[in-house]
Order: C-alpha cells, then structure tokens, then sequence
C-alpha cells in the first residue's frame, strides 16, 4: 500500500502543490489537508510546507500555529509520527513548539532567493536516511527571515544530540547561528529546515533533484514501520 | 451636507463645479452636459473625469493604436481568442490551453512611493490576468532607472525591487524575468511595467460582460477605503467640506497600499468559483475602481446596471459616494451571477474568507443608475462612460533635432591592445553588469513550472505537467535606440524579444506592449508615439504574429526634459515540450563547438560601448532585418527539435563580448573563441548588429547543423569551442579571462551600489 502524506494548506500557502508534486515523484499519495479542518484524514505523515500563512503579517507562522488542523498535527507528532516543515512549516513548527529556536530577519535584511549548497549532518531522521553524511546536496532557498536562532542552551543541546540536520555550505545566506538550515525533534521524527527540498525533484524545474532524498526517506521509513 | 443627487443637479443648473481641478477641459465638462442633458452631479463629475482621463480613456494615442488593428491580417488573428480592448489578450496555444498575458506601466505611483507603487502594479495586472478567468502563473518585471549612482536612484531602485518581490513573492508567482537600465533621462520617472502570463482551458475564457437583466452584481475582496481617490479629494474639499477633511483624512497617500495575503486568497477564491462554473462576467478592480468596473462590465454587456452604492462594503468612515466610486483600494473584483448562483458564490468567498457582497444587478434600462440611500446620484449611458471619452489628434512634429542626432559623432576606437581591458569594463558596465542583485530578492521556483528564468534571455514555464507544453516569454526595449529612430527602435525592441524568445527553442506568436512617453502635449513626443507604433505594427506584420495588447504611459517627463521613448515589448512563445528548452550558457554537454549566426556590421549607433566609454548618443541604431529575425527563428526550432543546439544565446547591448561572458559565467565553462583575422576585432567583439545568436553544438551535430544553415541562407561563422578544463574565456590574439576575473566584474557592480 503507498504511504498516505498529508501536506497542509492555510490561506497563503503557496508551495503546497509542489510538495504534493514531490511526494508523487517519490511515489507517495499525497492527501491535501485543509487549515480549518481538526482532521488529518488518516494520512501516515505531514508536511507543512512552504509560503506565508495568513500573509505573516504579525510574525511568521505565529497565526497558522492555532489554526484548527494544528491540534491533531500536535497530538500525531507526540505519537512520533513523521512532520516535515519547509520555510513557513519551518517557522510554524517552531512557533507551535515542536521544534526549538525561532526564524528572524535575514542578515541582509532582504528576501534571498539562491541554489544553496546544505551539508546533510544527520542522516538518521526518518526524513534523511538516503541521504549520506557529509553530503552536499544544491537545494533552492528562498526567504526572507530565514535566520536561525535559538538561546544558547537549546543551541548546545541541538549541537550535543546531533541534531542540526543540514548546514549552509559556501557561506550563511541569512545569518543563522552555526549556520543551521534544519533541524530536527529529540526522536528524528521531526525536521524542519528553511531551504525547499520540493523545489529539487527535476532539474528541469530546480538546480538538481538532491531534494527527492527526503521524501524518499519517509517513504522508507513509514513502509519499514 | 446636502447630497447632490441627480434631482438636485437638475435643479441647480449653475453650480460651478470643480472639472478643471479634476483634469476635464472645458469642451469636455460641456460634453458631459450635453450627454446628460444637465450638469453632472458630484459623482457623475468623478466618474467622467477619471474615466476620461488619458490613463484611462487613452485620448492622445486611441488615434495612434487604431494601426494595430488595421495591419492585423486574418491569418495573424487566427490563433487569436481575445485582443485589443480587454483586460488581456488571450492566444490558443495548443492541446486545449489558452494563455493570456499583459503588460502595464505603474511608473509615477512607483517614483512617489516606489515600494508600495512596484507591489501595486504588480497586483493590478496579476487581477487583469484573473478576469480573463485564468490562473495566473508568472510575473515579469521591466524596469528603468536614473543613473545608477544617482542619489534618487539609491531611494527607488530597492524600494522597486522589494516592492516587485514582496507582493509577486507573498503571492506565490514566480518571476521570470525582465529588465533592468540605468539612463539619466529616467531619474525623475522610472518605469516599473509589469507583466503576467496565466493560462486556462480554451472553454473557460471568461470576458468581462455583464449579460442576462436579473442576474446579480457582487463586489468582492478587499473593503474599499480612501487609498488611491487621488484627484477627487477636490470634490470633497469643495463641495463637502464638513468635519470628512480633518487632518486625519488629508494624511491618507495618493499611492494604493498593496495586500498580497489578501490577493492570494482572492486569487485561489476566483479559480475556484470559476471551475464551478457560477460566473457569468467578470472584472478586476484597478485604476478608477468602481467608476471603471461597472461602467464597463455594464457598456459590454447587453443592457445596463443598477448599483446600490451604500452596500459597498467600506474601511474608512463617511466616505462620500463621489470617494466610494473613485476609490483605488487594490485587491477587489466585480463579479456578474445569476441569482441562482449567488448563495453558491457566497459558500465559495467564505471558505476562503474572501468579504463578499451583492451590490446591485443587471438591467435592461441601458442605464448606469446608482443610488445612494435611496437616492439616484448616478444616472447615466455607461458607454459614455467606458468608451466614448473624447478623442485628440494631437499635433505631430519630427523633432528639430532630431537630424542633428542622427548624425554619428566621431568617437574614437580602442586599440587592439586595449580591447582585453575593454571586455572587462563592458562586463561589469551598468546596465551589462549581472542583474542577481535585483533578481535575487524574487522567487523564481514557487509553483514548479519554472524551466528558465533570470538571467536566461527568455523565461519559460510548464503549463501541462503531462505534455511538457509550455510558454516562453520576453520583455525588451531599448530607449536609446529609439530616441535615434524611434520607427527603427521600436522594430528593434520587437526583434530582440522575438529573438529571446527563439533562443529557447520556443515559437513566437503573439505581442503585447507597455508604451511609455513623454508628454503628448510635445509635438515631438507624439512624433515618438506615431512612429514606434508604425514600426512595432509594421514589424508584427512582417513577422506575422499579432499584437494582443498594450498599455500606453504618458507623461513621463520631468519640466520639458521626456524620457528616452521607451516601448516595451513583450513576445510570448510556445514550445510543445519544455523538456527540449535551449539554455543560455554554454557547457551542458562536452565537446561543444560555438557558432555565431548571423551578419556583424559597424553598428554602433546607440550602443553600450557609445554611452559606457564616451558618454555619447548619436547616428543611427543598428538595422533591424526581421525577415533574418524570422529565419533565425525557425533555424533555432529545428535545431531544438532535432537536439542540434546545447545552448543559445542572443547578441544585443555589448555585442558578441557580453554574450560570450554571460554564456561562459552561466554555464560555468570556458571557451575557445577565434575571431575573424579579415574583420575589425572591434567591431566583431562590441557591435551590436540585430539578428544575431551565439549557438554551442555538440561536435557530432555540427556539420547537420551548419549544412542546415547554409542551405536555409543563414550566414555563420565557427567562433570557437567550449573548453569545460580551462575555467577561463580565451579570445585569441585579445586575452585570456578566467572565469573569476570575467565573475567579479559582472557580479561586484550592483551590489556595490545598492547594499
């Protein structure tokens, strides 16, 4: 049976279709799940993907973190079920506080929008087990807070576990602590990263299709389990 | 305060009303009685004077613009769905897909307020692609600049760009492409056009009528405040001029403040009422908001229209029917329902928590009538409204000097051993230098689609995942060229668009335009007018595509000192499977030989090397040979059809040295380059002669595609090989670049100046 991954649409969402277009290349059944529905539709895995929920007027994701389908997506994620948030799921995942740190302004203080080197450092969530350590993988980046930051404690304890998941290589677009570009929750269920891996299935449309590797893990991990 | 009804202007003929003041000539406030058989009342009066004014009416060039359509024959209309005189132009593109596509100028807004003026010009055409009833899916921007170490240029130029990437980002459009120049003509009037390009099934093509008496209107979207009322703030000042001027009203900005969250949601609210198929007509809310939307949803439907303005949902207080009319609040549509459809409208604009609501409903009256608790202050044909606003044959005169320009002014050349240093400053020259400042702060990849964007010549997109089917697209002009000859310039333009568009291995076939002038009360900028438009419709008919739209801007000028003519043109292209793109730099495959196509001629009118080095415009512009333009075009097909061609890049501003230095640092590869030992080195490295493409081609393609050249009377000429090892350009006998020198000159430039 094909692994059922829900990928979550909230008013201004907008790279919603390309994460369903990435689970369909990875071959995966992608299920659209709706903002104001509390009901994830029985699907094995969530993505929260990519745009700017309820136009990020007041900070990012901080509105889209109360939204209805919110709720189950908290209560999967303690059962340990797979969450991947991409940019805005990035920050909404942070604001909801299932990952630690916060997304602040970029450094340069303008929207950057690049094909970005990551160094994959982590390689056993179920969102990067194809992918090999140390890699380094071209995905495009594209934000404008895409700053990482975290207090010192969380940042050491991220550091100490391992679980910074991806680094910028060949210099820190937006100004992130240890040049963090995803991380990942105490168990590898989790990952959250700035960059848009939905955005390298194909190299027609993308710099490469180094991205296909995440949604290929999940599949891999939600068939194993 | 009294409300000026229509019984009250009949009654009070003789008030004097403020027309002037609300940019109407005498004739024209006269026309307007003569049509209402009475004075206009304070609504009527805003309604007209903004319909009627040269932004929307296109008084000066209507004359002018009936050339297009006079040289368009039936075959170049064939593919054609829509054109001229709606909200976009729409072309069958094959497989069942229509594409639309439009560009328009939002220059003076953008000089004021340069953020919020870019973000709402790029929301005002994305809402005209929507009224098309397509889904709009990509955004280009044109864009010019003073001086690029002008003081003001500092202010505008980031302000553009973040106002261009902050609305198309938060709207989940890519941007595909565009343009960038300095000249010092633009400092006080930069031009910011925008440009989308949406597609639909050929059976969804919504127009903006207003047909079947009984079916109800409805306004949705944002609420309609005080942004944008511009002019008709004189009409409350004057006639109401109670507490509603307080300080805290006379604060608010000319300049609309764009919502892109807002726009979004309004974007995915439409494409979902549309394939619900509840939608009669359709029309986006732009310039003269509401003036606009119900006179011509009204004129092109089959009756008239009832309006019960004290429904329209409001965001400022006290706001007089006259403000609500004219009121620019960006981010609302006007819908045509049937009452049937109307709850299932309205389930639609709540899921999305799009504000909804029926504002009146269609007539069989031929009247625009609008009420305002309970009382008629509109009562008027909407045609004369919509269309029939006056028309001027504005005098026309070739500029004195014009001849004097013409005439080449004797520049010195460079020696051959100063040309090395010469391709480097060219490289990192102002307008030649790497645009990734700018189009680093747009997102290129939202969607999916995106096969070739920035700084590729053209940018391309997929519309059918299954098929491959797509569009490219491109967005030129050249304004030096045309203050030369604006007839020659605007061929130009037109030729190097289609061009761009070629290179990628697409078909071109169809235009769209954003014209933008001086003054047309200047002879000589109406002269400027004439002629660009003559030599765009003479070059649409020489290369048998049509012209499926346009905008005209006048009035960029700053005291009597106009703008370079600048006619942006835009081609649209198709290409059956995406997969088979060109790319612009060279290397994707080893062993690729580099040919260039084409004649290279002393041309040096208006060229980059002209302004960079000397500071100098004079002579004529290079020829522009569209029959050659033609022929490339179709060479370049065959050669992606049959995967003769790796990469292709066009040759303009710079000449052959620019193209090669973008070729090698997009593609990241070196080259080879030999240049001919019979023909000034010069001239072959920076003229900049039309119809001209760099080609690379893999060494087995080579004879098939030079044979296929020869036979189709195409000249070439082998310039070299791509050299993958060498990280380096070499040009014999000129020097050897390595592709870190040729880097930092093209990418330091900008950064330099704008960080």
């Amino acid at each position: 049976m094909t692994a059922r991954v829900g990928v979550i649409t909230f008013p201004g969402t907008l790279d919603d279709q390309d994460a369903a277009r990435a689970v369909k290349y990875a071959g995966g059944e992608a299920v659209s799940l709706w903002h104001a529905d509390a009901d994830l539709r029985g699907v094995d895995a969530v993505i929260v993907p990519g745009g700017f929920s309820y136009g990020d007027y007041l900070r990012c994701g901080a509105i889209a973190r109360f939204a209805p389908v919110m709720g189950p997506v908290i209560e999967a994620a303690a059962k340990g079920m797979p969450i991947l948030g991409i940019c805005n799921g990035f920050q909404i995942l942070c604001e909801a506080g299932l990952l630690p740190g916060a997304l602040v302004r970029n450094s340069a203080m303008h929207f950057v929008c690049r094909d970005q080197w990551l160094k994959v450092d982590n390689t056993s969530t179920a969102w990067t087990t194809r992918y090999d350590q140390g890699a380094e993988i071209l995905i495009p980046l594209k934000s404008g807070e895409g700053g990482y930051v975290a207090e010192k404690p969380a940042l050491d304890e991220l550091e100490g576990e391992g679980r910074v998941v991806f680094r910028y290589a060949g210099g820190n677009p937006n100004g992130s602590l240890n040049d963090i570009a995803g991380i990942t929750d105490a168990r590898g269920r989790i990952v959250g990263l700035m960059p848009h891996p939905e955005h390298a299935i194909d190299a027609l449309t993308g710099p490469s299709d180094d991205g296909l590797g995440m949604f290929f893990s999940v599949l891999d991990a939600l068939v194993a389990a | 305060m009294t409300l000026d009804t229509v019984k009250h202007a009949e009654s009070t003929p003789d008030t004097e009303q403020p027309y002037r003041e609300l940019g109407l000539k005498d004739d024209e406030y006269q026309r307007i009685r003569d049509i209402l058989g009475r004075r206009p009342t304070d609504a009527e009066l805003a309604m007209y004077s903004v319909m009627w004014s040269e932004h929307c009416s296109y008084k000066s060039s209507k004359v002018h613009l009936g050339y297009f359509g006079k040289t368009t024959t039936e075959e170049m209309r064939s593919k054609m769905l829509a054109g001229i005189g709606e909200n976009a132009g729409v072309v069958d593109i094959g497989d069942g897909w229509a594409v639309t596509f439009k560009a328009e100028s939002h220059n003076h807004p953008s000089y004021v307020e340069p953020y919020q003026g870019a973000a709402t010009g790029v929301g005002g055409i994305v809402r005209d692609i929507m009224a098309m009833g397509a889904r709009p899916l990509a955004v280009m921007d044109a864009l010019r600049f003073g001086a690029a170490d002008a003081p003001d240029t500092r202010r505008v130029l980031p302000g553009v760009v973040a106002g261009v990437g902050g609305y198309g980002n938060c709207l989940g459009l890519p941007n595909i492409g565009g343009e960038v120049v300095f000249d010092p003509t633009y400092i006080g009037n930069p031009l910011v056009n925008a440009l989308c390009v949406g597609a639909m099934r050929v059976e969804d093509l919504h127009l903006a009528h207003a047909s079947g008496t009984g079916n109800k209107v409805i306004l949705f979207g944002a609420r309609t405040g005080l942004d944008g009322i511009g002019g008709v703030s004189v009409l409350a000042s004057d006639t109401f001029s109670g507490d509603e001027t307080g300080p805290g009203r006379k604060k608010l900005p000319s300049v609309q403040v764009g919502d892109p969250f807002t726009e979004k949601v309004l974007i995915e609210c439409c494409l979902e009422l549309f394939q619900k198929r509840i939608v009669v007509g359709i029309q986006d809310l732009g310039g003269a908001g509401l003036s606009c939307a119900t006179s011509e949803l009204a004129a092109a439907g089959d009756g008239g229209m009832h309006v019960v303005l004290d429904s329209v949902p409001l965001r400022a207080k006290g706001m007089t029917p006259a403000e609500i009319l004219s009121s620019e609040s960006q981010e609302r549509m006007c819908a045509v329902v049937r009452p049937s459809d109307v709850d299932a409208f309205m389930a639609v604009c709540a899921k999305w928590d799009v504000t909804a609501t029926e504002i009146g409903e269609v007539t069989d009256t031929e009247r625009l009538v609008i009420t305002w608790h309970g009382e008629v202050v509109v009562d008027v044909p909407p045609r004369t409204v919509a269309h029939q606003g006056p028309v001027y044959h504005r005098p026309i005169e070739r500029p004195a000097d014009q001849d004097d320009l013409q005439v080449p002014a004797s520049l010195p050349r460079p020696q051959a051993s100063e040309l090395r240093d010469l391709v480097v400053r060219m490289a990192g020259s102002h307008n030649l230098a790497s645009r990734r400042w700018v189009t680093d702060q747009y997102d290129r990849y939202v969607r999916g689609g995106t096969v070739l964007a920035q700084p590729s010549d053209s940018g391309m997109i997929r519309i059918d995942e299954e098929t491959g089917r797509g569009v490219a697209l491109s967005l030129d002009s050249n304004g030096r060229y045309c203050k030369l000859d604006p007839y020659e310039g605007a061929k130009l333009a037109l030729a190097e668009a289609y061009r761009n568009v070629a290179v990628s291995g697409a078909t071109p076939v169809a235009v769209t335009n954003c014209m933008n002038f001086g003054s047309p009360e200047d002879p000589g900028v109406m002269w400027q007018f004439e002629q660009a438009v003559r030599g765009l419709a003479d070059g649409c008919v020489e290369l048998g595509i049509p012209v499926t739209g346009g905008n005209v801007s006048f009035y960029n000028q700053t005291g009597t000192t106009a703008i370079l003519p600048t006619p942006v043109v835009g081609v649209l292209g198709v290409i059956d499977d995406v997969r088979r793109r060109i790319p612009t730099g060279i290397g994707a495959e080893a062993g690729e030989t580099l040919i260039l196509l084409g004649d290279t001629r002393d041309e040096f009118g208006g060229s980059e090397w002209a302004h960079v080095v000397h500071g100098s415009l004079s002579g004529l512009p290079p020829k522009a040979d569209l029959a050659r333009e033609k022929l490339l075009a179709e060479i370049l097909r065959s050669g992606s059809r049959d995967g003769m061609v790796s990469a292709a890049h066009d040759l303009s501003e710079g000449g052959l040295a620019q193209a090669l230095v973008e070729a090698c640092l997009i593609g990241q590869t070196g080259a080879r380059v030999f240049l001919d030992p019979d023909q000034d080195a010069f001239v072959q490295l920076f003229s900049e002669s039309a119809g001209r493409v760099m080609v690379a081609v893999p060494r087995t393609e080579e004879l098939r595609f030079t044979d296929m050249c020869s036979a189709r009377g195409l000249p070439w000429r082998k310039l070299g090989v791509v050299d993958p090892d060498a990280g380096a350009l070499e040009i014999q006998d000129i020097g050897t670049f390595t592709l870190d020198e040729l880097r930092t000159a093209w990418e330091s430039t900008l950064p330099a100046l704008f960080d």
